[in-house]
């Protein structure tokens, strides 16, 4: 399966990348898509995590077509 | 009810009064409530001299147009506005523009407290200030606006 995958703000900077379409068979969840992503760095403790424009915790299971981001608490207003 | 990104600077009280004028009908609503966010030049004691708002493009619509059916499953609103800007800001620029619309003050007053903060708190945006050293940082996390 095909997942979009976006980074923003000091994620984006953290991890050195914008946005990653990832093709694999055993990611089963959103945990499993930063590990597969991130590598060996781990994930901030304040991470926030989204799937298809909601947000969503790590143990959050994702599917073929998802679009999954990272990225910081949000600071707007 | 409308959600605008905007990604050059804007007038809040100009998009207020097109909305207003465009959206409603006069004599339908008794109370206007306003919430206008400008920048500042100073932030956690330092000088700030300029600001980059980034966000997610898709997610930030949504998620504001979930809280402004929050705010209408709270409150009899008969029109609301949410107007924020991206990009590139200096101190002095408008930021945020909520504004809400309703038979009575009640309403108005509290939708708008409610949409802004939870604005403040779901909605997808990061600020990245640059100080007078010209050194970039972050804003890590935005403050509760009713324990401030």
């Amino acid at each position: 399966m095909t997942i979009n995958v976006k980074f923003f703000a000091s994620m984006r900077e953290y991890l050195d990348q914008s946005e990653v379409d990832i093709d694999t068979d055993g990611t089963q969840t959103v945990g499993d898509v930063w590990l597969q992503v991130a590598g060996d760095k781990p994930m901030p403790d304040n991470t926030v995590c989204a799937v298809n424009h909601t947000q969503a915790n790590s143990s959050y299971p994702v599917k073929d077509g998802d679009e999954i981001a990272f990225f910081p608490p949000v600071t707007g207003g | 009810m409308a959600v605008i990104i905007v990604e050059d600077q804007f007038d809040p009280w100009q998009a207020l009064q097109v909305h207003q004028q465009s959206h409603l009908a006069s004599g339908q609503f008794g109370a206007t409530a306003t919430f206008i966010g400008t920048m500042r030049d100073f932030n956690e004691g330092d000088e700030v001299c300029a600001m980059t708002l980034e966000h997610y493009p898709g997610m930030t619509e949504s998620q504001l147009q979930l809280i402004i059916d929050d705010a209408n499953q709270q409150w009899p609103l008969q029109d609301a506005l949410i107007i924020h800007r991206v990009g590139d800001i200096l101190p002095g620029q408008p930021i945020v523009l909520v504004g809400c619309w309703s038979a009575h003050r009640a309403a108005a007053f509290d939708a708008c407290r409610f949409l802004m903060e939870a604005l403040k708190s779901r909605a997808p945006f990061w600020k990245k200030e640059t100080l007078s050293d010209q050194s970039h940082r972050w804003v890590e996390k935005n403050t509760d606006g009713y324990s401030h």
